[in-house]
């Protein structure tokens, strides 16, 4: 069961992965990357990271996708229109892109050490309740230390969006 | 085989239950509102206008499907569903009652007990947003485009003080789970006074409460903040451009948003469904109660019959009233029905003020709108926050 939904949502998250670039209207490549980000919560969730899905979905595909989406229809962003290729860029393009995928592979299996096999169901430690005890207790300096830095990329924001006042 | 079978009929029960609610609170919201307007609503189909809704949805099905020009197809017709599913689905995570145990069955009355139900309802509920946004973008309408641009940052901005609102009390009951929360709200001070989590301490969570209760209705695009489909500026909004069924699911995901905010409010902060005193005082018979007053009414006007109808429908509708009444004074039946009851009567008062605001209130000017939710509720959510957190660790 575990398999065969995680085969459909990544292979779902691929298709959506896929679209992203092909796409030329801003829109329909912002979709799919909630698709992507959607599908990839399921994946969270069958891992065991309960609350990793949750926040993937409310803050990527929930928050973050939906200033993008806003921003796009408020610049009202037309479609891309297609410039002229190379001549080499279209027939050497997907054997490369190929090419690519086959060494980044090739790199994962054997040079890099062996990790742990993951399995469906053997993480249990995702929840709520896990989390919030590794955050708060082993990492609450890089905790603080990030909210800081979050803190000045919003008085950043503030900053840059406040009126001039004369 | 035997969770597959319960499923499945849970599932077609509370389906069942909530498309009639929705189609239901339409005609309550109508009658309502036209009671506080001095009008008397609708009442042509049915007695008192009962099977309106029935005949809206024949109405809604039946009539043409317009497609206008230059829309963009692909997402016209996904915007509504969005709209919907993510509506609907979220109800699959509350629970209506406690659990049932009537013979070999033993089952909770809930779709699914997740342990992040409340994260769970956060993210459909940013979502949702997505159905709203691309309908006005899709229309190619402007009046559509500043009703999806509109609501979009609406939902963005109020998401931010619900999502506060909703964490206090989350800190004071420790748990996201929907079940385990109306278990820790269970109780009562002084032997009358419940622990509801508006009542409870360290810090009581009225504040909480309030804001949430804002917030939502600008989430769910509900009057005074019903800026996205402002008749007199918009037309209709983000949905001018839609027809016939496409229209109703936009109706449809409105008022189901509507019953799960409700449903959340009630859970989180009104203690679902325990009751508002102990049974000790004789809270079991509340019900009983209502519906005999309820009969005792229908049977005095049925007597009494202002119009010349009156002298069938309501001693007819009394009967009833005394059936419901006879039934929650069955011990095994009264055990079911009791919080379902205390659930329904909570949620119920919630959607009555839903439309009872939207009888009162004027619309937002779409800058004070947004001011509202910057200056005021996010200082106010963060300092609740605070608090709460403070009183949390302290005590």
């Amino acid at each position: 069961m575990d398999a065969i939904l995680f085969l459909i949502f990544a292979a779902f998250a691929v298709a959506c992965a896929v679209n992203l670039v092909l796409q030329k209207h801003p829109i329909s490549s912002a979709l799919s990357l909630v698709g992507v980000m959607g599908s990839l919560a399921v994946l969270y969730l069958l891992l065991g990271g309960e609350f990793i899905a949750m926040a993937q979905l409310i803050v990527y595909a929930g928050a973050i996708m939906v200033l993008f989406i806003f921003v796009i229809m408020l610049l009202n962003a037309g479609s891309e229109t297609r410039a002229k290729r190379h001549l080499w860029a279209s027939y050497a393009g997907i054997p490369m892109i190929a090419a690519m995928i086959a060494i980044a592979a090739y790199i994962v299996q054997h040079a890099l050490p062996p990790t742990e096999e993951v399995r469906f169901g053997a993480f249990q430690h995702g929840n709520a309740y896990d989390i919030g005890e590794k955050l708060f207790k082993v990492y609450v300096l890089p905790f603080e230390v990030t909210s800081i830095l979050v803190l000045v990329a919003i008085l950043g924001a503030i900053v840059l969006a406040r009126k001039e006042v004369s | 085989m035997n969770f597959l079978i319960l499923s499945l009929i849970k599932a077609a029960v509370v389906a069942f239950v909530l498309m009639t609610t929705l189609a239901y609170l339409q005609w309550i919201e109508r009658k309502v509102i036209a009671h506080i307007q001095l009008r008397v609503g609708p009442r042509r189909v049915g007695p008192h206008g009962l099977l309106q809704p029935l005949a809206d949805v024949i109405k809604l099905l039946t009539k043409e499907d317009l497609l206008p020009s230059h829309v963009n197809k692909v997402f016209y017709f996904l915007a509504p569903f969005i709209a919907v599913f993510f509506a609907l689905i979220a109800i699959s995570v509350i629970p209506f009652g406690t659990e049932i145990n009537v013979g070999p069955i033993h089952t909770a009355m809930q779709l699914t007990d997740l342990n992040i139900g409340v994260l769970f309802i956060l993210g459909l509920s940013g979502m949702g947003v997505y159905g709203v946004a691309l309908a006005g973008w899709a229309s190619n309408n402007k009046y559509a485009l500043l009703g999806g641009l509109r609501s979009s940052a609406q939902m963005i901005s109020y998401e931010l003080p619900m999502a506060m609102a909703i964490a206090a009390p989350l800190l004071m009951l420790n748990t996201l789970s929907f079940r385990h929360l109306v278990d820790a709200q269970g109780g009562y001070y002084f032997g009358f006074i419940p622990r509801w989590t508006i009542f409870q301490g360290p810090f009581p969570q009225i504040i909480s409460f309030l804001l949430f209760g804002i917030a939502v209705f600008a989430e769910t695009n509900r009057v005074p903040f019903d800026l996205p489909e402002a008749e007199n500026e918009l037309v209709a909004g983000f949905h001018t451009e839609y027809s016939s069924m496409k229209f109703a699911s936009f109706f449809m995901a409105e008022y189901a948003n509507m019953v799960t905010v409700s449903c959340v409010a009630t859970l989180l902060f009104l203690g679902g469904w325990q009751p508002l005193w102990p049974a000790a005082y004789g809270s079991n018979f509340v019900p009983t109660a209502v519906f005999l007053f309820g009969a005792v009414l229908c049977f005095y006007h049925g007597f009494n019959p202002a119009r010349s109808f009156d002298r069938i429908t309501l001693p007819v509708a009394g009967v009833v009233f005394l059936g419901v009444a006879g039934i929650f004074l069955v011990p095994i039946v009264a055990t079911i029905l009791l919080p379902l009851f205390w659930f329904a009567a909570k949620v119920g008062f919630i959607l009555f003020v839903y439309i009872w605001v939207r009888g009162t209130l004027p619309r937002f000017r779409y800058d004070q709108l947004m001011r509202f939710a910057w200056t005021f509720m996010f200082p106010v959510a963060i300092a609740n926050l605070f608090i709460t957190g403070l009183a949390v660790a302290l005590s």
